[in-house]
């Protein structure tokens, strides 16, 4: 009995830290910016699709092709960025949500394009593949990695944010954009590197999510909603919010499926909407 | 008629209101005067309920009405203008105008009868708008600045209140277009109870009957204009101290 | 409240299919379908201002409700109608209490999340709905008489007329008192309670309004197509209604109808079109529409016509 909870919270907390790292991006420019970016998981999906690309087609070690996909990412997110998403920061949410939507459905067809409609898989290295035991359970190494790469990035987030002058910018530009700019603060600049970062980690993610939940041409889509949850209950622009957000959904969907698995995905979005109602700024938001 | 009882109000560490008590009797012509960020708008919205406040009591004809919704303190008789148009840019004056006595009546919950329909409500939203000289036909978009205004103040009689809190009415005003707009608050019934924000030192010795002093988000002093103009307090506030000499 | 001649030409014309277009009759009665729940997407989006992503929830349950009350009860069409939309409407009333006090992100999350919710329900409650495999047992009596045939004549008939009175009813409620409290709304949210306007009242009554409608709409394609699958509670139905309705231009009665057509249209001329392609085009035209074209098709031909007073 011990052993299955145990288990459940290993393997929900990996899941959870995997959407952690597809979701803070999304959390911090949208509490920066008020920018519905739908659009998020094709980020992800583009460092899913390039890690398997260069592992598979050239070779790369795994952990080579991380930061790679993180690059990816950054430079997908950034372009995009600049050339369309800058004209929509004062659209209305219905504009930005559907121009995003439409960027997903044309990175969704592009990548069953070009790489088909196929779950793909990624050769991961000898030493992360296979379990190891204590107190007599088996730890999947992968999802152990998984865990303390996130927690590692959410501390490196963390310390950035509070340590740096960048950090603080970031901040101020979060809690009030107006003052922000009033004080001289370049919002835009602070913006567009933010929206690179989030980018970034979105791509890692998805180089990481292919060994553990898989890609395929669909991941924009079906990780969507999950980072929507994440996002919309640990608050906009709260790192720690985020955090906990993801821990919190990726435990429960797992304890869903070995507990209750006729209930499907029903417990997540009821959970989700009771925690709206109550809160709608999220647990750690703060409008 | 309109009281407030040692409101309190603070946003974390700034206070914005402090033991705010004051009192304005029926058919009474009071000013709010202060420097910029005394909490004058912020007061206005702690009466009319946009903002709840920490502490304290909101009184309108003897009720206390601190815990009802803005809706329901406008059916009471507290209307208000807002210092910065809060119009509705694509209906046009006589819609606008027309929706706020529907709304009064009850009746803008029906769906199933046309809007020529309710004649009675659209004649009486005409004879509010040619009151004030403001053109029934045009988008509110389409107004002069001034008549935007007036309309400000259409839209709060129409809700026939018993008491109008004017937030600054004649800011933004060219001087051409201000003389209709005094006409207008020099007009306003006998009976209505009048509290106005003003910076226009003309308008509020013109007007008011009585003067209340705000800084600093508290009440620093309250009188006649006369007593008012005389205040060193209020001179040191306004023109600083190195003006007391010259006075 | 008058008819411009240009509608009352459009309408006329919704009856050349029956002439012109004999062979595709069912096809017809599907768009008819669409429309009228892009029409009561509308009144949500377009006239009430709140964007929801998750409108086939009430579609969906006026579809199961006939479906349902077809199988373990009697076929007759119009009082199953009445029924769904009923059913439909009270989830929207229900509902709404809680929808229309959000904006923004979680009002956007919160009505994706209500659709997700009864889509998961209604596959888990296999026993009742036919989970993935659809409901098996819809036995749609005769309407008024005239079977369902293969031709879809009575199908579009059906639908095209429940299609005409919905939109009355919408037309009626928008040059109402409720109509332009709804304006007020999207125009000045923050000046209605000013006023002494009930601003939530006034969204839930249209929210519930719409419901009704979307129900009715569901309950027809049942009713049409004598099946029910998952698929009219899915995300993809309320994301799909939601294109159809920009594409066509919301808040203006009839952008709903003219997106319907083109898009049922265009996807089954293009119907042997791989899928992920249909969606490229889908998400390219959307990304367009907003750049270019943000009031949809009626919106950018209103702009080159001067409004009329």
């Amino acid at each position: 009995m011990l052993a299955s909870v145990v288990g459940v919270l290993f393997d929900g907390l990996a899941y959870g830290m995997l959407l952690f790292l597809l979701s803070v991006g999304l959390s911090v420019t949208l509490g920066m910016m008020n920018f519905v970016n739908l659009a998020h998981c094709s980020f992800a999906m583009v460092g899913g699709y390039a890690a398997v690309w260069l592992t598979g087609r050239f070779g790369w070690p795994f952990l080579a092709a991380l930061p790679a996909a993180f690059l990816a990412g950054a430079a997908v997110s950034l372009v995009l960025e600049r050339t369309l998403y800058r004209r929509l920061y004062r659209a209305s949410d219905l504009d930005q949500c559907l121009f995003t939507i439409g960027i997903v459905f044309i990175s969704v067809a592009v990548a069953a394009y070009f790489f088909g409609t196929i779950q793909q898989s990624i050769r991961t290295p000898p030493w992360l593949e296979g379990s190891f035991g204590a107190f007599g359970l088996s730890f999947s190494a992968y999802r152990l990695f998984l865990i303390v790469a996130s927690l590692a990035v959410a501390a490196l987030l963390v310390w950035s944010l509070e340590r740096t002058r960048f950090g603080a910018r970031v901040r101020a530009a979060v809690d009030n954009q107006r003052m922000a700019r009033g004080l001289g603060i370049d919002v835009d600049r602070a913006f567009m590197i933010t929206f690179a970062l989030g980018g970034g980690l979105a791509g890692l993610g998805g180089a990481l999510a292919v060994a553990m939940v898989g890609l395929d041409h669909q991941f924009a889509f079906t990780y969507l909603v999950y980072v929507l949850i994440v996002v919309a209950v640990g608050g906009l622009g709260s790192i720690g919010g985020s955090l906990a957000a993801a821990a919190l959904l990726g435990i429960s969907d797992m304890a869903g499926k070995y507990y209750f698995p006729w209930l499907g995905a029903f417990v997540i979005y009821l959970v989700m909407v009771g925690l709206l109602m109550w809160r709608p700024v999220g647990l750690f938001g703060k409008r | 008629m309109l009281s407030t009882r040692n409101v309190n109000k603070a946003f974390g560490s700034l206070i914005v209101a402090s033991d705010i008590t004051l009192e304005v009797p029926r058919g009474a012509r009071h000013a709010l005067i202060g420097p910029n960020g005394a909490g004058k708008t912020t007061l206005i919205n702690l009466i009319t309920g946009m903002l709840e406040p920490d502490s304290g009591a909101i009184v309108v004809g003897g009720e206390d009405v601190t815990s009802l919704k803005p809706e329901a303190r406008v059916r009471r008789g507290l209307a208000r203008t807002f210092q910065i148009n809060a119009l509705f840019p694509r209906l046009t004056a006589l819609e606008s105008v027309a929706l706020a006595v529907l709304e009064r009546e009850g009746r803008a919950h029906n769906w199933w009868r046309a809007l020529p329909a309710f004649g009675p409500a659209i004649d009486e939203a005409h004879a509010i708008l040619a009151s004030l000289h403001i053109p029934a036909q045009k988008e509110t978009r389409e107004l002069a600045y001034g008549q935007q205004r007036l309309l400000e103040i259409a839209l709060a009689l129409a809700t026939r209140p018993r008491i109008l809190l004017l937030d600054e009415p004649a800011a933004g005003v060219p001087k051409d277009e201000s003389q209709q707009l005094f006409t207008a608050i020099a007009g306003l019934s006998g009976e209505l109870t009048v509290l106005f924000i003003e910076h226009d030192m003309d308008v509020v010795f013109r007007f008011a009957s009585r003067i209340h002093v705000m800084v600093g988000g508290r009440i620093l002093v309250e009188g006649t204009p006369a007593e008012i103009a005389r205040d060193e307090r209020v001179r040191e506030v306004y023109l600083g101290r190195s003006h007391r000499a010259a006075a | 409240m008058r008819w411009h001649p240009l509608e009352a030409a459009f309408w006329l014309a919704t009856l050349l299919p029956f002439v012109l277009a004999p062979s595709y009759l069912s096809l017809a009665s599907q768009i008819a379908i669409t429309a009228l729940f892009a029409l009561s997407l509308d009144l949500i989006l377009g006239y009430a201002g709140l964007v929801s992503l998750g409108h086939a929830a009430y579609f969906g349950v006026g579809a199961y409700a006939a479906g349902l009350l077809s199988k373990y009860l009697f076929g007759e069409p119009l009082t199953g109608l009445a029924v769904s939309g009923l059913a439909a409407g009270g989830v929207g009333y229900l509902s709404s209490h809680v929808i229309v006090r959000f904006r923004h992100l979680a009002l956007i999350m919160l009505t994706l999340g209500f659709g997700l919710l009864l889509f998961e329900a209604a596959n888990s409650a296999s026993a009742l709905t036919g989970g993935a495999d659809g409901l098996q047992g819809v036995a749609i009596s005769p309407l008024l008489g005239f079977k369902f045939d293969l031709y879809g004549r009575t199908a579009y008939a059906y639908s095209l007329a429940v299609l005409f009175l919905c939109f009355l009813v919408c037309r009626r409620l928008i040059h109402s008192p409720l109509g332009l409290a709804l304006r007020g709304i999207r125009e000045n949210a923050l000046r209605m309670p000013a006023i002494g306007a009930p601003s939530l009242a006034h969204l839930r009554m249209a929210y519930t309004v719409a419901a009704v409608m979307a129900g009715v709409a569901g309950a027809l394609l049942t009713q049409t197509t004598s099946t029910v699958s998952l698929e009219v509670l899915s995300f993809g139905r309320s994301a799909d209604v939601l294109v159809i309705l920009i594409l066509g231009g919301a808040g203006r009665l009839y952008g709903g109808i003219l997106g319907a057509i083109l898009y049922m249209v265009a996807r089954d001329q293009l119907s042997d079109m791989n899928p992920q392609y249909w969606y490229f085009w889908i998400g390219l035209l959307l990304v367009a529409v907003v750049m270019f074209l943000p009031n949809g098709i009626l919106g950018g031909a209103s702009a080159l016509y001067p409004k009329r007073q």
